[in-house]
């Protein structure tokens, strides 16, 4: 089968193998044929977030994805490229720290029940791969959007019962959070672990609005108003 | 910049290191081969022990028996005992930084039975456990102001003058391609297993190469145990993607060709895995049921492996057996530390699968490896913290001494800094060689990485004689005579995993060599160390390999 990588130019290469994963696609084209091939990869079982990268302009992870002759691989978006499928999460990851990302504990760590556990069990499945952050379209418009998998992250502790400091959670993530994403469940389509950010964005909306805050998009004409356009 | 500890490695182990040095009122760096969350602890599936009690009778007793009987005789007790009674204080921490444990109907931890256990103790965050745990942990710190230096490769750590203690480490920047040092009296190796020696016949992350153990002995530290290699009994047959033991505990059986059962799947791994290598070796195909378990069990409780054999071996495990071989999975050997967790050279502190904390002896049990990395991490970050603020006392005594004589201060200093040049010059110049020398490859080193797997696999697996491991030391000693003809073809500078590729396997060739003469020498059978030609443990050696650079120690 042949694929197409786009390094510094589209390169084609052709491998013979039977029902591979892209991952291993690339071990033999680097081992064999090419050892300047870049990518980063680790855990090869969808676990690691490793090896995200774009697949005929859709994210997923190298090592699960199972490849189709003519496909076209590229590094994901959003981010600098470092080289060829290799980029520089740095600015990406820092959005968790913007975010306040972590638990606050309590004195005395309340009991959890097996309703409480399901309420983020999901959100905890996240293993930081990128694949939401790069399919993104906020990005286009704003660059310190804090992003799905951050989104994800809050909605995580905030919905926590040991969180101790919900408020402070919510209060961060009204600038250049929850109200800039557009909603359109491209994260969601992207995500490996089957994590829905965009339902978690409208979940935090929703805490907003219990702690007192609305969409700053509505507000403009003040009252009630359901999202007509506003000039 | 003036970093009081450095801790190398980002998975559990070097992160909750690097949580109790912070929280002493340490300043701490975490350097990093690659991103924080991408470690091998994110692959950690079944659980950690801890005796709580929570899904039938337990006690720490038993957590410690089970624990000694399964390490075969070469354990510390005393090791043993602190790892097994600080457990449930572990668990209690990490549910009150928000790990997502499993829960019982009565709002507790949930817990189950892997092998070797006679108890359900494993408490289990579905099977998911290393990952959300992992992560959790990097929260934690991003909550801090601990500095992390990520894309950073460890080439070598940097000795004191009287090579007795470390002043730092010298690291490839991955982006830039250029070398840093980093200077710290205090460096903790949290770096990870080795038991990618065995390349595709391992469970383990392709960063899994045992460069810390490698960059330690070249150091002067000493390496202990190195012949014990676990082998985890289920990993996919197809790809060595890990199946986890809680498949097992929950009531999945191991089948052969002929559908029937052949040993207790609850025995500790290094029996269980033997009793499918004769089953393969008599021509069976071994296969794990978990059928009966149904299908909202198995999307509860085993999510992950549902999805894994799907994906990698094309089975619906709630219709279809797993076809399975045993792996390797972890390596109980490592880098030899005290019970403060501190090496030979002084500030060299070690931990996690990297060192060797003499808790899991010649065959770890399941569910012990996550709680190690949380209890002796615990453990060496504040032992590191203790003795820096020794070193920082001691210097800022020093420093009055000092100041009585200008000229000496000069002096001093002006010779520190010509030494580190001439260290951080030697450096560069033997890992940019790589780069420079004129193209002569003529062997191409990813064939023998392969090569090197394959013959770990056959010869120095879950049974060895002194044959195969005879030849096998032949052989990796060949290779290592052949490096000079090795080398990268890619020329850059900037991320070049072609040259990281190759220094990792240049540290596993090293490491190859340590594991075999160790097992070579040991004329016995020992947990996951089987010699067919001496079937039965012998008290002779009831004992540890340990050996540093010059060979054997004791």
């Amino acid at each position: 089968m042949k694929i197409k990588i786009q390094r510094q130019r589209l390169t084609e290469y052709e491998v013979n193998l039977k029902n591979p994963t892209l991952l291993e696609v690339l071990n033999e084209i680097k081992t064999t044929q090419d050892n300047s091939l870049t990518y980063s990869s680790g855990c090869k079982s969808s676990v690691c977030g490793s090896c995200a990268m774009r697949v005929n302009s859709k994210e997923v992870l190298a090592c699960g994805y199972k490849v189709q002759d003519g496909d076209i691989i590229e590094p994901l978006n959003n981010m600098p490229i470092i080289r060829d499928l290799v980029v520089n999460m740095d600015k990406a990851l820092g959005f968790n720290k913007k975010s306040i990302t972590w638990l606050n504990p309590q004195a005395n760590t309340p009991e959890l029940s097996q309703d409480d556990e399901k309420r983020n069990a999901l959100q905890s499945d996240c293993i930081l791969c990128s694949s939401c952050y790069s399919s993104c379209p906020v990005y286009a418009v704003n660059e310190e959007f804090k992003g799905p998998f951050s989104l994800t992250r809050v909605f995580k502790y905030v919905s926590d019962k040991r969180e101790a400091k919900p408020k402070e959670k919510i209060d961060v993530i009204q600038l250049n959070g929850i109200w800039d994403c557009t909603l359109c469940n491209e994260c969601t389509l992207v995500c490996p672990q089957g994590i829905s950010s965009k339902a978690d964005i409208e979940k935090l909306r929703m805490k907003s609005i219990q702690f007192g805050y609305s969409d700053p998009n509505f507000s403009i004409g003040g009252g009630l108003d359901f999202g007509a356009p506003q000039f | 910049m003036k970093r009081d500890i450095l801790v190398i490695g980002a998975g559990g182990a070097g992160l909750v290191a690097a949580l109790n040095a912070h929280e002493k009122g340490m300043k701490v760096t975490i350097i990093t081969k690659d991103y924080p969350t991408r470690s091998q602890t994110s692959m950690a599936q079944g659980g950690i022990n801890a005796a709580l009690g929570n899904a039938g009778e337990d006690s720490v007793q038993s957590h410690i028996e089970n624990t000694l009987k399964s390490a075969q005789g070469i354990a510390s007790e005393d090791a043993i005992n602190y790892l097994c009674s600080s457990a449930p204080q572990a668990v209690e921490w990490l549910n009150s930084i928000g790990v997502q444990f499993s829960r019982t109907k009565e709002n507790k931890i949930a817990q189950r039975t892997l092998g070797g256990a006679s108890a359900p103790r494993a408490c289990y965050a579905q099977d998911y456990t290393g990952l959300k745990i992992l992560h959790t942990l990097y929260d934690r710190v991003l909550a801090s102001e601990i500095e992390i230096l990520s894309d950073r490769y460890l080439l070598d750590l940097i000795n004191s003058q009287d090579k007795k203690s470390v002043c730092g480490v010298s690291v490839l920047n991955k982006r830039t391609g250029e070398v840093e040092v980093y200077e710290s009296r205090v460096v903790i190796l949290a770096t990870g297993g080795y038991a990618r020696v065995y390349d595709k016949h391992s469970t383990n992350a392709v960063g899994t190469t045992g460069d810390g153990q490698a960059a330690a002995i070249r150091a002067g530290a000493r390496l202990s145990d190195m012949e014990f290699v676990q082998f985890h009994p289920t990993a996919l047959k197809s790809s060595s993607i890990l199946i986890s033991e809680s498949a097992r505990g929950a009531g999945g059986y191991l089948l052969n060709s002929k559908n029937e059962r052949f040993v207790d799947e609850l025995l500790p791994r290094d029996k269980v895995a033997r009793a499918i290598d004769a089953q393969i070796k008599k021509g069976e195909d071994i296969f794990l049921d978990i059928r009966h378990l149904g299908e909202e069990f198995i999307d509860k409780e085993l999510p992950q492996e549902r999805k894994l054999a799907l994906l990698y071996e094309g089975i619906d495990p709630v219709n279809e057996l797993i076809p399975i071989k045993p792996v390797a999975h972890y390596t109980m050997g490592g880098i030899e530390v005290d019970e403060d967790s501190q090496t030979i050279i002084k500030g060299l502190f070690a931990v996690g699968e990297c060192a060797n904390h003499r808790v899991h002896g010649a065959n770890r049990l399941g569910g012990n490896s996550l709680l190690e990395l949380v209890v002796f991490g615990a453990q060496a970050g504040e032992n590191a913290a203790e003795y820096a603020k020794e070193i920082l006392n001691q210097v800022q005594d020093d420093e009055h001494e000092i100041q009585d004589d200008e000229h000496e201060i000069q002096d001093d200093e002006g010779k520190v800094q010509d030494d580190e040049g001439e260290v951080q010059d030697k450096i560069i110049q033997n890992c940019h060689s790589e780069l420079d020398s004129e193209s002569n490859i003529e062997i191409d080193f990813y064939k023998i990485k392969a090569e090197l797997g394959d013959l770990f696999y056959k010869n120095v697996g879950i049974i060895r004689d002194k044959n195969s491991l005879e030849s096998a030391l032949k052989k990796v000693q060949k290779f290592i005579s052949d490096i000079p003809l090795m080398g990268v073809n890619d020329r850059s500078k900037i991320y070049n995993t072609n040259l990281i590729e190759f220094l990792e396997f240049k540290n596993m060739l090293e490491l190859s060599e340590l594991i075999l003469s160790g097992a070579i020498v040991r004329e016995e059978s020992r947990g996951a160390h089987f010699r067919s030609d001496f079937p039965q443990e012998d008290e002779k050696f009831k004992m540890h390999t340990i050996k540093d650079k010059n060979g054997v120690v004791s």
